[in-house]
């Protein structure tokens, strides 16, 4: 495996006249790696991969994918990666397998090499039985799928995902998951995929961008975002509102922070577990007695609240995009 | 038991290994070295147009549909209000004035022939003005984004479009050539088949394809940045009745005013009317001319100005689609 990343983006930026959809973002991607672009509506997620997947112009920056230019090799920055968009692109009319090679007509692959290899991916995605039904019978999950399969069909080095489960069920979310698990663990496929959903990012991506206002606001591995926001909270309850021994516990190596309330102390550790035990042993060496304890781990969902902000967002919309989500939402809960 | 215990684990690790090299297989399959691509700038072409094809004969509803609209014509104008009865009915003229009559006016023995061959030209006419809107629809639900993020030629995407609304309307008018001559040997206005030959024909069908392509590209070319069906109908409807009325495809020109005159002579459905009157009914013979009848052009000139119109507009389609279909 090569050491050059995969996906280079320098000051990326797109602007819709005055509103900065994508203000500059940088970042690399490794190859193998599965990177999120975590980020509340309008954010600028579905904006930077329509630019990557080269719908749209960027009005400023730059990116390569695989060594090749989005702006000056367009179409062989197509040929190597493969897109999963958010609505629902079959056709309605066709079936499954009829969509799949259509999609590697367009590519240019030969239909003997297309369509048995069409036939595997819809058997990856468990949808060899629904094949050859027209895809205006499949439920929302089943169009999901695939539409996964058939951004696989052009080999891709790198798979783009927005927002792959939106709208769907639990049961459909988990196994979209599991497929998204195992082209990574299994193909060792790159992938890039946005979302808003905190527990999809934490579950399925090595490194995460938070984004707002078209900006990366924080970039990192989940636990590295989950570190950031200052570890562990501890609280213990001591049954003797005196003696103020916080300058004390503050003294236990990884210890942050510590605040006291009237009969509890407010810890914040890098290691809530080991700092337990020892802040527990200061406490008995002091002669006093521990009433309670609990210990905190932050989740992505404080971290990312603490990057983007508690306002929630008002999404322009113009009543193109309008009526795809409605599309999009109305398909995917069927 | 004790001794079951490995027994077991070695059974599990067989039954893993077997597993393991089963997924390695599968994966070898899955994702075998990608093959060799074709890289031309049509490629994708046929299949984007089969695409629609296929689309358009799985549903003959639509294609009932829009006959439907042309037969009412032929039978509401070229049976019941066939204005070539006023020839016959006129006092005093004998059956014989009356077609000298007949072929003065129109160019064959009724209207209700003339009508036939306008009416190729108006199904052509209807069927590429809702090329766009397949157009529309692509962009609407996503499957334009879908094609766009692939390496398939902008081009490609314009002709296939193109391509699927000519061979429609080319199928569609053969359809009703046919059930013209059924409808007047049923009718009792007999279709003038006399010229009718292979030939004749198949030069109609050229013109008509010619005029096809050509208007195809109009209107897919006006659907390029559009994803809004209203506006998109709005366009339709203004351009095809004042191409259709301000053409030879319903009336004589010779009965219009000279304003409509001198603009019927720069509408392209003229020309293809025009030709196909000469060849399929004879309209451009010496005895049509001496009865009094003019043709709009020559015939070679009808064939000129359509290819000239196709390829103009079916050039700038393209030239556009590299700067419209992107963003």
């Amino acid at each position: 495996m090569s050491q050059r990343p995969l996906v280079r983006v320098e000051g990326l930026s797109k602007n819709f006249g005055a509103l900065k959809a994508v203000d500059g973002v940088s970042f690399e991607i490794k190859e193998g790696e599965v990177f999120g672009f975590l980020g509340p509506n309008g954010a600028g997620k579905t904006t930077t991969i329509s630019m990557l997947t080269t719908l749209l112009k960027p009005s400023g920056g730059q990116a390569e994918i695989a060594g090749l230019d989005i702006h000056r090799h367009p179409n062989e920055v197509r040929r190597v990666v493969g897109v999963v968009p958010q609505e629902y692109t079959a056709d309605e009319d066709l079936t499954g397998l009829q969509n799949i090679v259509l999609c590697a007509d367009l590519y240019g692959i030969p239909r003997s090499n297309s369509k048995p290899h069409a036939m595997e991916l819809l058997k990856l995605v468990e949808l060899q039985d629904a094949a050859n039904r027209k895809v205006s019978t499949y439920s929302g999950g089943m169009r999901r799928r695939l539409e996964l399969a058939s951004g696989l069909i052009n080999y891709p080095k790198l798979l783009f995902l927005d927002e792959p489960t939106l709208g769907l069920d639990v049961q459909t979310r988990t196994a979209v998951w599991s497929y998204i698990k195992m082209l990574k663990e299994e193909y060792k496929m790159t992938l890039f995929l946005t979302t808003h959903y905190l527990e999809e990012a934490d579950s399925l991506c090595d490194r995460i961008a938070i984004v707002d206002h078209g900006r990366i606001v924080k970039i990192g591995s989940p636990d590295e975002l989950k570190a950031s926001i200052g570890g562990d909270v501890l609280v213990v309850g001591v049954a003797e509102a005196e003696p103020d021994i916080s300058e004390d516990i503050k003294k236990i190596p990884l210890v942050r922070e510590v605040k006291k309330n009237g009969h509890e102390y407010r810890i914040k550790s890098e290691a809530g577990e080991e700092s337990s035990i020892k802040v527990i042993d200061l406490i008995r060496s002091k002669g006093l007695h521990v009433t309670k304890i609990s210990l905190t781990k932050p989740t992505l969902d404080e971290a990312y609240l603490e990057f983007t902000g508690r306002s929630i967002r008002e999404e322009e919309s113009n009543k193109m995009d309008a009526f795809k989500q409605r599309v999009t939402m109305m398909r995917a809960r069927r | 038991m004790a001794e079951d215990v490995p027994a077991r684990s070695t059974v599990t690790t067989q039954e893993q290994a077997i597993e393991e090299e089963q997924k390695e297989r599968e994966m070898e399959r899955s994702f075998r070295a990608a093959p060799t691509l074709n890289k031309s700038p049509l490629h994708g072409l046929w299949a984007l147009t089969n695409r629609d094809l296929v689309k358009w004969y799985k549903n003959p509803i639509q294609l009932i549909i829009s006959l439907v609209q042309p037969v009412v014509w032929l039978g509401l104008f070229g049976l019941a209000f066939n204005i070539g009865k006023i020839f016959t009915s006129l006092p005093g003229v004998t059956p014989a004035e009356a077609s000298v009559l007949n072929l003065g006016t129109f160019g064959t023995s009724s209207y209700f022939s003339y009508l036939a061959a306008g009416m190729l030209a108006f199904i052509i006419l209807f069927t590429a003005a809702f090329s766009g809107m397949s157009v529309v629809w692509d962009r609407r639900f996503g499957f334009m984004n879908k094609a766009l993020s692939t390496p398939v030629g902008r081009g490609a995407i314009v002709v296939a479009k193109i391509s699927q609304s000519t061979v429609r309307s080319l199928i569609q008018a053969a359809i009703v050539l046919v059930i013209a001559v059924v409808l007047g040997s049923v009718g009792g206005v007999q279709m003038d088949t006399s010229y009718f030959s292979v030939l004749t024909i198949g030069g109609s069908f050229v013109l008509l394809f010619l005029m096809s392509f050509g208007l195809s590209s109009l209107f897919v070319m006006l659907a390029l940045r559009s994803s809004d069906w209203q506006t998109q109908m709005a366009i339709i409807n203004l351009l095809n009745l004042p191409l259709l009325f301000a053409s030879n495809a319903m009336l004589p020109v010779a009965m219009m005013p000279s304003w409509l005159q001198s603009v019927v002579k720069y509408n392209p459905v003229s020309y293809a009317v025009d030709g196909v009157r000469q060849m399929l009914l004879g309209s451009g013979s010496a005895s049509a001319a001496a009865a009094g009848y003019h043709v709009l052009a020559p015939l070679w000139v009808d064939f000129s100005v359509l290819a000239g119109f196709a390829a103009v507009l079916s050039a700038l389609g393209i030239v556009l689609s590299w700067r419209l279909l992107s963003n």
